[in-house]
């Protein structure tokens, strides 16, 4: 069932576009050779090129074009083997050269795509429009002075990708997974981190609305989204609010607006005076950027296995379901772990494990796929455990919570414990005369047709031996002994 | 013997031969611009404590033994370029409290090859102008005079400070940069050679951008080959500048014999243009017999864009100057004049910190890249710039080198040609088409104005062809005899 809106004058589509901007992993900036890390005192990250000292040039860090290559191969979009930088230009305070250096007609991504999945299992595709590489701007702090604006320049010249899609997306729901999805695929290439809250990751949401069948309506731009969830409420509320103009007679007006998310809503962010032309023109400072087809190749050649392959894989190599793939696939440490636990066992078992008592186990105790609650070397001792019926899988959820909470290996617990499964056939043949003796009643209850009471033996038989019987050979017995 | 009146090449020699010591020589340098800067004002910025440094290590140098052409020699440095701990200012107001703490490639070179920094040369505020009339910190004065009159003239510009210096035996030769002719045009202006050479030969790092597509640096001086020898020593690839070429440095002064016979010399029709004085047309015929004369083949060409070139020129360099130019704000370095708000102090700053001229050039580039004019204005301009670029390609496969007038007279009054901006602009003429090409060319002086001013010819060689540029103005310059000398010079 598509997504759409209920207004007073009928069903609204949502038509929505994203602009994705991504800052790039690399040691130094876009165009010089200062520091990109993150933090760092204000300033301390500054060259004489970043600050726009008289006389500094541009030079283009190699590194920052092969991440954008990078990028533009995981979106399996079109390499253009020559681009162009180009000046945008507009006046403030944190922009030290008043103007940034951008890739406005000649990017050196062209078209791609992006595969997302829906909740209801539904495949889109979402197409790309561009990549281009970009610089950063400094930041300008308000807060930090009575009267006086405060500027840091460490981010300013840090090389960023803003990542155009089609406007293919339309319901919040597509613009949240398409978001996560770009994260993912950016965090599995490591060109960027992803990490929203400190604004390596932002996105200006492009929304309009338009009844079925009519062509695009005027769109407005949310500036600067800084949350998957902030994004799909903003796409919501943006639309509600362009319906409620168009229904009320007026006319959306092209603008740049701000996600407020305290008051879950948009506002108009500069009016037309400040509108800016931006004069761009070919930053005369940089030659056209031409990349070798060997180069391009290369980093082809070392592309790491992305999420739809590798969830494509998992399904193929373990026989997990496509869901179940789906899940260990959302992190690449996650899926790493998948493989090092399932490679040689029963996959299906392993996949259960993980993202059952495992998440669950991470969850509680706060830990990360990188600092997991159990090593995937113990998981895997535990499943061979399993699997060779050294224990039966209820004890193996009590050794789980044993080794989560002591860091303890299985074996040594199942051995520590006696907690081995029991599988000599007279033992448990006693267990049962034992518990059929003690429950006359029920037995009884049992032969003239209860027959859902067979599970209540099993269960006190196995209560009986303090879970460690072998379940299959316990049924047998059972159901032997009742004749 | 006077130690001002030297070349660099004899200079050097002398240097090599202990017959005075590079601090005696740079001495007599800070003492004659003590005596003439203040009335020629041909230096910003004098430093004659650092000179007497750089002398001294120069003097250790020669000693030691491992001295080069350059070392010792003493040199005006266009403040334009930056000079690490030395005042930068642009010739603007918005930079007079700025000391850069690196130094510009080009002149750091130049350092390493051991010559001493005399100071800074003035200049057109921002390298835009043609008579160093728009510095902020006032005109040059041009050493030469016409016969009988004691009026001031303009040395021409931008690198009308270098120019003066140079003519005046203040510096034995200085940097230069040239956007549309500004080493050129006052390098004719004053009786001296000076040669813009292919853009991306210099590397523009450090140098206060103009137009970043067209800014080249180069030298000046009193001869072709000290041109040749400075040249040397400022070229060459730089990681710090992307459009710098990445290719060898030929040795330049062993093109200066090679003489022109069997040369191919072009000479464009369209350069020809209505109004051109007698004096200047006669001026070229002169270089065109002479060359004819040591057995070169002088062929008609044509250059059939070059109309454009000036309309272009004021198109492109504006454009890229409104953008490189925004970085003066008031908020990072140079001059600050607070404001209500970011914008007002903006305003305040630009509008105190900048001359009339540079205002003007912001405004019109700012416009030819605005929304809607910038398809009929830049764009246009810039497929033009092809076509020129274009026009120098063809003449080069008939022909080896291009000889034309450098400018369209001799220096004029302080005051002059002041009427209207455009007047002013058609001074580079003949100089802009080689800039847009982004092709060499030297101003070689070669006769006497009837008033008695210097009067350059222009030689335009192949891209990275400066060799053959300076074959041809060392055979013009030997052919040409020039002697003269400026009335105001120190001595």
């Amino acid at each position: 069932m598509a997504y759409s809106l209920e207004g007073k004058t009928g069903t609204w589509e949502v038509v929505c576009g994203l602009e994705v901007h991504a800052q790039v992993i690399s040691e130094s900036k876009l165009f010089s050779g200062a520091s990109a890390t993150y933090g760092g005192a204000p300033n301390a990250h500054v060259s004489f090129v970043d600050a726009g000292f008289p006389g500094m040039l541009p030079v283009i860090n190699r590194e920052c074009v092969a991440q954008a290559v990078r990028t533009g191969l995981g979106l399996k979009a079109q390499i253009n083997l020559v681009s162009r930088f180009d000046r945008k230009n507009y006046f403030y305070a944190d922009l030290p050269n008043g103007y940034q250096i951008s890739q406005f007609e000649h990017p050196i991504v062209g078209t791609g795509d992006v595969e997302i999945e829906l909740q209801d299992g539904t495949i889109k595709h979402i197409g790309i429009t561009r990549l281009h590489l970009e610089q950063d701007a400094g930041k300008s702090m308000h807060d930090q002075h009575a009267s006086k604006s405060v500027i840091d320049l460490n981010r300013a010249g840090v090389a960023l990708m803003e990542i155009v899609s089609e406007p293919d997306i339309r319901s919040p729901e597509e613009a949240g997974a398409y978001l996560r999805k770009i994260r993912q695929i950016l965090r599995y290439l490591g060109t960027c981190d992803g990490n929203m809250e400190e604004g390596s990751m932002r996105a200006d949401v492009n929304v309009s609305v338009r009844k079925a069948g009519e062509e695009f309506r005027t769109r407005c731009e949310i500036k600067n989204v800084n949350s998957v969830r902030f994004v799909m409420h903003a796409v919501e509320a943006e639309a509600l609010r362009q319906i409620e103009v168009w229904e009320s007679g007026g006319e959306v007006r092209q603008e740049t607006r701000l996600y407020d998310p305290a008051r879950g809503e948009t506002r108009s962010m500069r009016s037309k005076e400040d509108a800016h032309d931006y004069r761009y023109f070919p930053e005369p400072d940089l030659l056209p950027l031409v990349l070798e087809e060997d180069f391009v190749a290369g980093l082809k050649a070392k592309l790491p296995e992305l999420p739809d392959e590798k969830r494509r894989r998992l399904c193929d190599d373990y026989g997990i379901p496509f869901y179940d793939a789906g899940v260990l696939v959302a992190d690449q440490a996650m899926a790493d772990f998948y493989e090092s636990v399932a490679k040689g066992r029963d996959a299906r078992l392993a996949a259960n494990w993980i993202s059952g008592d495992f998440f669950a186990a991470m969850n509680r105790t706060g830990k990360s796929i990188e600092n997991p609650p159990v090593s995937g070397a113990a998981l895997g001792e535990l499943l061979d455990l399993i699997s060779d019926k050294t224990i039966n899988g209820r004890i193996a959820k009590d050794v789980f919570e044993e080794m989560v909470e002591t860091g303890a290996m299985p074996a040594a617990i199942v051995e520590a414990k006696g907690l081995r499964q029991v599988t000599d056939t007279s033992a448990i043949d006693a267990a049962v005369t034992q518990v059929l003796a003690a429950n006359q009643d029920k037995v009884a209850e049992y032969k003239s047709g209860k027959d859902k009471l067979f599970g209540f033996f099993v269960g006190q038989v196995m209560k009986a031996m303090a879970g460690k019987g072998n379940p299959a050979l316990v049924n047998e017995a059972v159901k032997k002994q009742l004749g | 013997m006077s130690l001002l009146n030297l070349t660099i090449a004899g200079a050097a020699q002398a240097l090599a031969a202990k017959k005075f010591s590079a601090v005696e020589l740079t001495t007599a340098h800070n003492n004659a611009i003590a005596a003439l800067n203040p009335r020629l004002n041909a230096y910003i910025t004098v430093t004659p404590e650092l000179a007497l440094e750089q002398a001294k290590a120069a003097d250790a140098r020669i000693a030691a033994g491992t001295a080069g052409p350059l070392t010792g020699i003493p040199l005006a440095i266009k403040d334009l370029f930056c000079t690490a701990g030395v005042r930068t200012t642009a010739a603007s107001k918005i930079l007079e409290p700025f000391v850069p703490p690196y130094e510009s490639t080009v002149t750091r070179q130049l350092l390493e090859a051991g010559t001493v920094c005399l100071g800074k040369a003035n200049l057109d505020e921002f390298a835009m102008g043609s008579s160093n009339i728009t510095s902020g910190y006032g005109p040059v004065e041009n050493p030469w005079k016409r016969n009988g009159s004691d009026a001031k003239l303009v040395p021409g510009g931008s690198s009308g400070g270098s120019a003066a210096a140079v003519a005046a035996r203040l510096a034995l030769g200085a940097t230069g940069t040239d956007t549309g002719g500004s080493i050129r045009q006052p390098a004719s202006f004053t009786g001296l050679a000076g040669i813009k050479p292919t853009y991306g030969r210099c590397s523009r790092y450090g140098i206060v951008a103009f137009a970043s597509s067209l800014d080249q640096a180069g030298p000046m001086a009193r001869t072709v080959e000290d041109c040749a020898i400075l040249l040397g020593a400022m070229s060459g690839f730089d990681t710090h500048d992307s459009t710098s070429a990445e290719r060898a440095v030929p040795d330049f002064t062993a093109a200066l014999s090679r003489g022109v016979k069997g040369l191919r010399i072009g000479i464009p029709a369209e350069y020809r243009m209505d109004g051109m004085s007698a004096e200047i047309a006669a001026l070229w015929e002169k270089g065109i017999l002479l060359l004819r004369e040591q057995g070169a083949e002088i062929i008609d060409i044509s250059l059939p864009h070059t109309k454009y070139g000036l309309a272009v020129y004021y198109i492109v360099a504006p454009a890229e100057a409104s953008s490189n130019l925004a970085r003066y704000d008031g908020v990072r370095f140079g001059k600050r004049v607070d404001g209500e708000d970011l914008i007002d102090m903006y305003e305040r700053t630009r509008a105190a910190g900048f001359g009339a001229e540079v205002k003007r050039r912001i405004m019109i580039g700012t416009y030819v890249l605005s929304h809607g004019y910038y398809d009929a204005y830049y764009l246009k301009a810039q497929k033009v710039r092809n076509l020129i670029l274009r026009d120098f390609n063809n003449a080069f496969d008939k022909v080896d080198a291009i000889l034309t007038p450098t400018a369209p007279s001799a220096a004029f009054g302080l005051g002059e040609k002041m009427d209207d901006p455009v007047t002013m602009y058609l001074n580079d003429v003949f100089t802009v088409p080689a800039s847009l090409a982004g092709v060499p060319a030297m101003s070689v002086p070669a006769g006497l104005s009837a008033e008695g001013l210097p009067l350059g010819l222009q030689v335009i060689g192949k891209h990275f062809d400066e060799e053959t540029v300076f074959a041809v103005s060392a055979a013009l310059e030997r052919a040409a005899g020039f002697t003269a000398l400026p009335s105001v010079r120190a001595e």
